[in-house]
């Protein structure tokens, strides 16, 4: 091989290097762009029960009073908050454009204060959308002292285009504790975990 | 600037080199372990990830025969459920990270200089680096069985929060081993990339480069976009367990289902980064055995690109049950079974090129042959998997766990095995011993069957997977599994006995050892070949078929 032919070589090397670690660093980035996106794709499509958690404006319309459709509430602890949630019915049954009010009630169950939210899931994923809350405790986080109860109300109304085929919308609240609020409660949950494991 | 090499070892390989009137002036080669450890030949390199892999493979191996001998009976009998995940756990990522794809890129050092006429890789260091950090990550990931709590125990896949919110302590070292094989084998493909865009021998066009080399340029693409991704998602579990983030933890408002779409959008290519290559080295020896041209050369290549882009649309396959809304399971359903239409392609043309051929039964082609059959069974059962509403029955079941090791056993595994009996004659310059490579193979095909053909059973009657315990209506399928799965470990020491015995001595190979249909450049250099090949690019001649 001719000295020129290793100098072209040489420059073919690097540029196909050169472009292999631009390709690396863009799939890398666009692992990171994946979460925002993915986000921004279930909240629009109302895909895995992601709910907009703020306020919508109820809509007046006309009841259809022709469709009864089941709304089921569950409510959830989930991991490591000593607290509480019950609702005062497991179950109501509205007509779409209807408005409906549910209490909520919120008990920490612990000797000392701590920051709590619910997280809002709505199933099945087409219903999403059409639920439409004007009021809800899961668009804030709550602070409850030792052994406190609050009673909070969910307003909310099934909009009038739910599709024909819900008949049943379940609306579930998971409990979790309020990061960096609760740290010295977190901090020690997580070092039991650990232990067991 | 002409890459460093040590010189050659023997004299018998320096005359030949001698001969061929390239007289490089190489420095004197450290000796020992040195010589090893800063070797920058690309046949040293690749035989040793080819060890590295061997080596990992038993491990891996033993591991699964841990699982296979609590599940010789139901009930708990030798290991506690902790310890069995961390076997099965275990077994997965060693098979997968350790031994199947170190052994291609193995294959790769070896065989892509010589097959296109280089004298080395484009990055000779760059290699040596990416060889050497394998045995440092894979110490590490073996190293967390012997940690408090143990090794990881939520699958190879990792799902989080398993592997996040209640992953044992070590897991931390997990994510690290992980990286540095990513890294590992990121630069491996850059370089298997660069070797191949540039330093072809003059005359060779990219269609004219043998498939093993194009089958590897595709992978080489898939592992570029795909491992960082990886690498992505394992550094969000590591922010999430130890800075407090919540990629992945609903309670601050991530999602864990958004693991499983990253993890899979890698977890998809990178079941097809240790296939592809396979499809390559199957195209090579079925071809010299059958004394023809191998059929539809281009459309191969063209299959193999298919398959290559498509792998990125069907992640979601594996995600069937997560509650995926009706149009994303119809479009993965679908996208799905388009990858058997390329994949069919390539198996017609393998049968074609068997067609009327004057077929031998060489060591190769026995286990190239077992390839195409059993590899195409687990492609069936991958097609019986794709449908949605199937594999609501199917998923997390033992018909999963059949499929994939029917296309990784005697698909991916078999075919390396073929590669090795195929090429050893050129690293070693001896015929492998036919008579033990033929109880090697029959041994081995008929354990292997033995072992996942009954899965599928198990699996369809309802028989969940990573569970060390099982109803007492699946303890026969379980026994004569386990049974195979003990027969196919102990067949592979006779494949270490035929390598061992072909490297010390054996019935002399030239230098085309397989006859006028393997002519591919690899088979113009002398056997064994000699250390330093092609230092003046060979003229490529375009076989006149």
């Amino acid at each position: 091989m001719t000295q020129h032919d290793t100098e072209v070589r040489q420059a073919g090397v690097r540029r196909t290097v050169w472009r292999s670690v631009a390709a690396l660093i863009g799939m890398f980035a666009f692992a990171f762009a994946l979460v925002p996106l993915y986000d921004v794709f279930c909240r629009v499509t109302g895909i895995n029960g992601k709910v907009d958690t703020t306020a919508q404006a109820l809509v007046h319309d006309e009841v259809d009073e022709s469709r009864l459709v089941t709304v089921q509430f569950i409510t959830r602890n989930g991991s490591g908050l000593p607290w509480r949630l019950d609702v005062e019915t497991r179950q109501v049954r509205l007509h779409p454009g209807q408005t409906s009010e549910v209490n909520f009630t919120f008990s920490n169950q612990s000797s000392g204060e701590s920051w709590g939210r619910a997280v809002p899931s709505v199933s099945p994923s087409t219903a999403t959308r059409h639920v439409r809350k004007s009021s809800c405790f899961c668009f804030e986080e709550q602070q409850l002292q030792a052994g406190e109860r609050v009673e909070l109300p969910l307003v909310f109304q099934l909009a009038r285009d739910l599709p024909p085929e819900v008949n049943t919308v379940t609306l579930v609240y998971t409990l979790y504790p309020v990061e960096g609020r609760t740290q010295s409660l977190q901090a020690g949950v997580k070092r039991d975990e650990g232990g067991e494991a | 600037m002409a890459p460093k090499v040590p010189p050659q070892p023997t004299l018998e390989q320096s005359t030949t080199a001698a001969e061929a009137g390239h007289g490089h002036a190489h420095e004197a080669p450290p000796k020992g372990i040195m010589r090893w450890l800063l070797t920058t030949n690309h046949k040293e390199i690749g035989s040793m990830y080819l060890i590295f892999s061997l080596i990992m493979f038993f491990i891996g191996g033993i591991f699964a025969l841990v699982v296979r001998l609590e599940l010789f009976q139901p009930g708990l009998q030798f290991v506690n459920p902790e310890f069995f995940n961390q076997m099965t756990t275990m077994h997965g990522l060693i098979m997968v990270f350790a031994a199947v794809m170190p052994a291609f890129t193995g294959l790769a050092n070896w065989m892509i200089p010589l097959q296109i006429g280089a004298p080395d890789m484009a990055l000779p260091r760059l290699n040596n680096f990416s060889f050497w950090l394998l045995p440092v990550a894979f110490g590490l990931l073996l190293s967390t069985l012997f940690m408090p709590g143990g090794g990881p125990n939520f699958g190879w896949t990792f799902y989080a929060p398993l592997s996040t919110t209640y992953a044992p302590p070590s897991t931390t070292f997990f994510i690290l081993s992980l990286h540095i094989a990513g890294i590992s084998s990121i630069l491996g493909a850059i370089n298997i990339v660069a070797t191949i865009l540039n330093m072809r021998a003059p005359g060779m066009r990219m269609m004219d480069m043998p498939l093993f080399v194009w089958t590897w340029l595709i992978t080489a693409f898939l592992l570029i976009a795909v491992m960082p991704v990886l690498a992505g998602v394992i550094t969000m579990m590591l922010m999430d367990i130890n800075f407090g983030t919540s990629f992945f933890d609903a309670s601050g408002g991530g999602d864990p289902v958004l693991f499983q779409h990253l993890f899979w959008f890698f977890g998809h290519p990178e079941v097809y980064i240790m296939i592809l290559p396979s499809f390559g080295i199957v195209s090579a020896i079925i071809p010299a055995f059958a004394r023809k041209r191998l059929f539809g050369y281009a459309s191969m290549v063209y299959a193999t690109a298919a398959i290559a882009i498509l792998s990125f649309m069907v992640w979601g396959h594996h995600m069937f049950v997560v509650g995926m809304p009706l149009a994303g399971q119809l479009f993965f359903m679908y996208a799905t079974m388009l990858i058997a239409v390329p994949t069919g392609v390539k198996v017609f043309n393998w049968v074609t090129t068997l067609f009327r051929g004057s077929i031998s039964f060489e060591p190769p082609m026995l286990f190239a042959l077992a390839f195409v059959v059993l590899f195409t069974i687990g492609g069936f059962s991958g097609l019986m998997l794709a449908i949605a509403p199937a594999d609501f029955q199917y998923h997390d079941t033992y018909f999963v766990v059949a499929h994939f090791h029917y296309v990784l056993v005697p698909g991916a595994i078999f075919s390396i095995m073929a590669a090795t009996y195929f090429w050893l004659p050129k690293w070693t310059g001896h015929y492998p011993n036919v008579r033990l490579a033929q109880w090697h193979f029959w041994l081995s095909v008929i354990s292997v069957n033995l072992t996942f053909f009954p899965m599928h059973f198990s699996g369809l009657a309802g028989m969940p997977r990573r569970i060390p315990d099982y109803a007492l209506q699946f303890a026969d399928f379980n026994l004569v599994s386990s049974i195979g799965a003990f027969m196919f470990g102990i067949s592979q020491l006779l494949f270490v006995a035929v390598i061992v015995m072909c490297v010390r001595g054996g019935k002399k190979a030239p230098a085309a050892a397989w006859g006028e249909y393997a002519d591919d450049l690899e088979w113009s250099v002398p056997s064994p070949a000699p250390l330093h090949t092609f230092e003046t690019p060979p003229t490529f001649q375009r076989p006149a078929h």
